[in-house]
């Protein structure tokens, strides 16, 4: 087997432009997707039926179905109505970019959600009630207590979501924009050699894989000391 | 004037009514005891006095000041104005069992939290206060460590800091020493003798019969929901009057 070092060194330029694409995609999505998350995990965490009922119904829904058939669906299937195309969103919903991102978004916001309101859960009665004691008001206690509390734990299911993010951009090539996966398609299929492509395309996610992971250790060791052993 | 009044309160889990019209009166520096065995609803008197547990009926008052309440869903009482419960918990600082101290939180953190975002206190002040509290009840040293990385006494005397950096009016001890190794509930016994002799109302639910002899002024004795016995400590301790005080002692006196 004789690898074409060639064609991927001539086609450098090509995939770090996809590695800054994939990289704004995960950024944007995973920004977008975080801040609809809590306001989600709050309502999940509701005793109220209707607050918990449309947040349990968009999680289930996002969750039940392909991240691919959601983009699809933005994508291709919204162009389908004349209403939309004449409509003053058209020029975003036309927009592959747009709609990537917007796909991704509403798919992390779902599962963050999800992991959100696992850790809001989890977090020690007493704790609650010290707050409570001491005069807090809901919002307060939301505030000062539950969240902080409830997302640095859920920090290490948190940084598995990120991971999976990054992986999952990669179905933005099929919507024809030139991310890593992108490159990797344009160059096998100019030169024929899609072993080479894609091994190269895996080497970045995997350095992208190496970088993120090595990200959240820094940021479980800073915010989840208090759950670290003792040192000393 | 009573510093906390509380009276003729009622408490049921569904049908199983644990108090059945407990009434108790503590002046500016009296420390009362409240004894009793498990299920006698001591716990659950102190719970209802801030309202951690919602009383069927009865009256709650601090410094002459009645907490409005109002029935709430299945006959519960709540506070008809969430402000003022707001406003009478952060006067009646409460020290629970296991602690509870935001393991999110190194110590000191712990202790200006609730000054700083309850009582509005500036950060530079609360430091101080904090620091001051955490020096009296010996765990300075402690300040930044994390609740997860301590023992239980020090996690137990944190906790007895957060509450006096509220300043408040009346300290509640849910069994403070009853989660902690034998060898280090002497420790937190002896902060809140200090505390006692500094002249501080407190009411403390408590297993620790020294304590309550040596230390309180009241002590009450519950059983199945209703006062058995009260008065004088040293009193009541030496010659019980009730058949079920005598039955209690002889099990934990010693």
């Amino acid at each position: 087997m004789i690898f074409d070092y060639n064609v991927i060194w001539e086609n450098l330029p090509l995939y770090l432009g996809g590695v800054l694409v994939t990289l704004k995609l995960l950024a944007i999505s995973l920004a977008l997707g975080l801040l609809a998350a809590i306001p989600l995990a709050l309502m999940r965490v509701s005793r109220q039926p209707a607050v918990n009922l449309p947040a349990w119904l968009y999680t289930y829904v996002i969750r039940g179905t392909p991240m691919l058939v959601q983009l699809f669906l933005i994508y291709y299937g919204l162009a389908q109505f004349p209403a939309i195309r004449d409509s003053v969103l058209w020029p975003y919903l036309s927009n592959a970019t747009f709609c990537a991102c917007l796909a991704f978004a509403v798919n992390t916001s779902a599962y963050t959600a999800e992991i959100l309101a696992g850790s809001l859960k989890a977090t020690p009665h007493g704790e609650i009630e010290a707050a409570k004691a001491m005069g807090m008001s809901r919002g307060k206690l939301y505030r000062r207590i539950l969240l902080p509390s409830a997302l640095r734990r859920a920090l290490p299911q948190y940084s598995n979501e990120v991971i999976m993010m990054l992986h999952t951009t990669s179905l933005a090539s099929i919507v024809t924009l030139i991310d890593i996966t992108g490159a990797a398609r344009t160059v096998s299929s100019q030169y024929y050699l899609p072993f080479e492509a894609y091994i190269t395309a895996g080497a970045f996610y995997l350095c992208l894989t190496f970088v993120l992971v090595r990200l959240f250790k820094r940021a479980e060791r800073r915010w989840l000391a208090y759950l670290a052993p003792r040192k000393a | 004037m009573y510093k906390l009044e509380v009276q003729d309160l009622h408490k049921r889990y569904g049908s199983h009514e644990v108090l059945k019209g407990v009434s108790l009166a503590a002046k500016a520096g009296d420390v009362i005891s409240i004894i009793g065995s498990s299920g006698s609803g001591k716990s659950t008197f102190l719970r209802c006095i801030n309202m951690l547990e919602q009383p069927y009926g009865g009256k709650i008052l601090l410094n002459g000041e009645e907490l409005k309440l109002v029935p709430g869903k299945e006959g519960a009482l709540k506070a008809a104005d969430p402000k003022q419960l707001q406003r009478m918990r952060s006067r009646l600082a409460m020290v629970f069992q296991h602690f509870n101290l935001w393991s999110h939180m190194t110590a000191l953190e712990n202790v200006i939290e609730a000054p700083v975002h309850v009582l509005g206190m500036a950060k530079k002040d609360a430091l101080e206060k904090a620091e001051h509290y955490l020096a009296k009840v010996g765990v300075a040293h402690r300040k930044d460590a994390y609740p997860g990385h301590m023992s239980g006494g020090e996690q137990q005397r944190v906790a007895i800091a957060r509450a006096l950096a509220m300043e408040p009016e009346v300290m509640l001890f849910d069994e403070p020493t009853s989660a902690l190794d034998p060898e280090l509930v002497g420790e937190v016994l002896k902060v809140m003798r200090d505390l006692a002799q500094e002249g501080r109302t407190m009411v403390v639910v408590t297993h620790e019969m020294g304590f309550a002899r040596e230390v309180s002024n009241q002590l009450i004795f519950l059983h199945k929901g209703l006062v058995e016995e009260a008065g004088c400590p040293r009193e009541v301790l030496a010659n019980p009057k009730s058949e079920r005080l005598q039955q209690f002692l002889s099990g934990s006196l010693k």
